[in-house]
């Protein structure tokens, strides 16, 4: 039976927060995924959830408070976006190093300075080195979607867990969404067995050692291996979940890549108007695919070579930069696909991107026009 | 139960691990977030650890706000069905509390979690070795104030009693009965309750140590660390000095004052006796 409901992605988060119901939140408001603190803590007064709110004096001190409520055995989750994973960025490899699960909900947006609320993936993407899993979301449906399949990943393979959105254009803008009846999202999810657990007086743990030169190394290859153990989980996970759902949600979603000459590589909610693009150009008989990039972290580089094994051309839309080198998401695909690609740049600070711009960029792909410079959509 | 010796690299002297040990025997089941510092450096170097009770350490700045995240936790676990009885402790350096973690604590006071708050103020971010903190004393010598620190330190009790919560104290280790009772009387409390124990360092106050116990009661008879708290508002003295000894004498056996002036000794005199005078007030 289909439930379709009118949802932005940051009621899309909450409704899934309800269902999961994680003993403990703790978040501080920024925009724009503030709507996610906020809704929980309507459903909260209305008596619909068991878990606690903990209203936080700042990121870094909501991080934390998840840190201590994980280490405590339960499930727990947070929402942010730019200054404030900004600010929490301490306490990201603390989470991760830890190995503690954990859901936390991006809406991504630029970073200072200038001050800027508008999207753009700097945020989340200078976070990519510290041992998180990384979604990226077209829209709120997959947003509702992914939490339950990426709650799953980071239990089984103890690594926190980011779920991004596009600021605005993904947590504001209301959508139909297809909700699942609690019972089977409840089923799917399971209750949560923590290996780690300050509450066990038997056996007492102390979490967060003293690591030397001796040791240290060790934790950090322990955490890749996890990165690498999230990759096959994953897809076992979200075939698990394509039978309550009857939708897959592969690491790399490919739209018409099979037969394409020309390939752009993008994420999130730009990956919509990319695939838009492609059924007009297709209607021309001029062969173009989208590949989108779901999951960033663990990077699916096998599943990328695979879908461009016959592009003639492809280019990368990253909505970010890494200064003084290739963007983060060209940097992967670069690091696996050896023909032609070309670099773009989009979207900072949430300038618009439309349709000629897209266009374009095939046109170029067409051409034999690349450059090994990046260029800019703007 | 005491920390496990075997897996304990403390100074000689250092009364870190006493403090913890009155904590740890003072209640059934705790739980303890310790921030970053010497006394978690040197109980939890892996694979072994001192601490005979659960014990999570996360960051400097942030030993508040873990324990904001377990305690939100048990009390959902409680409705659940949980059963033991378990109380939260924070072990924090002047460094981790009164610097870096001053807004996490402030955090976690206002929202009142159930949990005491231990500082363990030896004035300086000694794990580093010896530098300045807000804690350190006008005219205290440390590795980046070699010259002597030029301001007054920060008055932390102060700003933890104007949170308005229920326990706040001020102790050291030159009474241990009355740090014993302090901290019991802070777990047992409803809501946030913060301890500020002054802990003599041997390294970076330059202390000989035949003279450690001597420092502490200085401390005690001088007032430049008086003994009291505020319970529910209501101040006590809990040491008054038979003859309130001259600052002088508690400087002078310490080589971190090495370089302190005759105007500073009397500024710190005159310090002193004003914050002695708005206790006797308060009390």
């Amino acid at each position: 039976m289909q439930n379709r409901k009118a949802m932005n992605g940051m009621s899309a988060a909450v409704e899934a927060l309800r269902q999961i119901d994680p003993e403990v939140i703790a978040a501080y408001p920024i925009t724009p995924a503030t709507g996610i603190p906020e809704g929980y803590s309507k459903i909260l007064a209305e008596g619909k959830v068991t878990g606690e709110l903990i209203t936080v004096e700042s990121e870094h001190s909501a991080l934390s408070a998840c840190v201590g409520a994980a280490a405590c055995g339960v499930r727990t989750a947070t929402a942010t976006a730019s200054q404030g994973l900004a600010y929490m960025f301490e306490v990201l490899g603390v989470a991760s190093g830890l190995r503690l699960p954990m859901l936390m909900y991006i809406g991504n947006r630029a970073l200072s300075a200038p001050i800027n609320i508008h999207c753009d993936h700097s945020d989340s993407m200078a976070a990519r080195d510290q041992g998180w899993l990384q979604f990226y979301c077209e829209n709120a449906q997959e947003v509702y979607d992914l939490s339950f399949i990426a709650l799953r990943l980071a239990e089984e393979v103890k690594l926190p867990v980011m779920v991004c959105m596009d600021g605005f254009i993904t947590t504001h803008t209301y959508e139909p969404v297809e909700v699942l009846d609690d019972k089977k999202i409840k089923h799917f999810v399971g209750s949560y067995n923590s290996k780690v657990n300050l509450f066990d007086f038997k056996k007492p743990i102390t979490l967060g050692h003293f690591a030397m030169p001796d040791s240290y190394f060790e934790f950090k290859e322990g955490q890749e291996k996890a990165m690498e153990l999230a990759l096959k989980r994953y897809e076992v996970l979200q075939k698990k979940f394509s039978k309550i759902r009857d939708k897959e949600y592969p690491a790399v979603a490919r739209y018409k890549v099979s037969q394409a000459d020309y390939v752009i590589v993008t994420n999130s909610s730009t990956a919509g108007l990319v695939k838009d693009v492609v059924n007009k150009l297709r209607e021309d008989g001029f062969k173009v695919g989208c590949l989108k990039i779901r999951m960033f972290r663990p990077f699916p580089h096998k599943d990328v070579v695979d879908a461009l094994k016959n592009a003639k051309g492809v280019a990368v839309l990253d909505r970010s930069m890494s200064f003084g080198s290739m963007p983060p998401m060209f940097s992967e695909i670069k690091n696996c696909f050896f023909g032609n690609i070309q670099s773009y740049v989009f979207g900072l600070g949430g300038r618009d991107i439309f349709e000629e711009d897209i266009k374009d960029v095939f046109r170029k792909m067409e051409k034999k026009d690349y450059s090994e410079k990046i260029r800019y959509i703007k | 139960m005491t920390l496990k010796h075997e897996n304990l690299n403390t100074c000689t002297g250092c009364v870190a691990p006493l403090v913890a040990k009155l904590v740890i025997d003072s209640a059934e089941h705790v739980v303890a977030s310790i921030a970053t510092g010497c006394l978690e450096v040197a109980s939890t170097k892996y694979p072994n650890t001192a601490w005979p009770i659960p014990t999570i350490h996360s960051a400097f700045g942030n030993s508040a706000a873990t324990i904001s995240g377990m305690e939100i936790a048990y009390n959902v676990l409680k409705k659940k069905g949980m059963k033991e009885d378990v109380k939260f402790v924070v072990f924090a350096g002047d460094g981790g509390t009164y610097d870096i973690g001053l807004q996490a604590l402030s955090g976690a006071l206002e929202r009142g979690h159930n949990f005491v708050y231990v500082v363990l103020d030896n004035g300086g971010y000694m794990n580093t070795g010896g530098q300045r903190s807000s804690a350190s004393p006008l005219g205290s010598s440390t590795s980046t104030t070699p010259a002597g620190k030029t301001r007054f330190r920060k008055d932390l009790t102060k700003i933890a009693a104007a949170h308005n919560i229920p326990y706040v104290a001020q102790a050291s280790t030159f009474d241990l009965e009355d740090l014993k009772m302090k901290l019991k009387k802070a777990l047992e409390v409803k809501g946030p309750a913060l301890v500020n124990v002054l802990t003599a360092c041997p390294r970076f106050w330059r202390v000989e140590p035949i003279n450690l116990r001597k420092v502490v009661q200085l401390a005690a008879d001088t007032c430049f660390w008086s003994s009291f708290e505020i319970e529910n508002g209501k101040t006590k003295i809990n040491y008054v000095p038979e003859t309130k000894v001259p600052v002088e004498e508690f400087v002078k056996i310490q080589g971190r004052f090495k370089n302190i002036s005759k105007e500073q000794i009397q500024m710190l005199q005159d310090k002193i006796d004003a914050d002695w005078a708005w206790l006797n007030k308060e009390q």
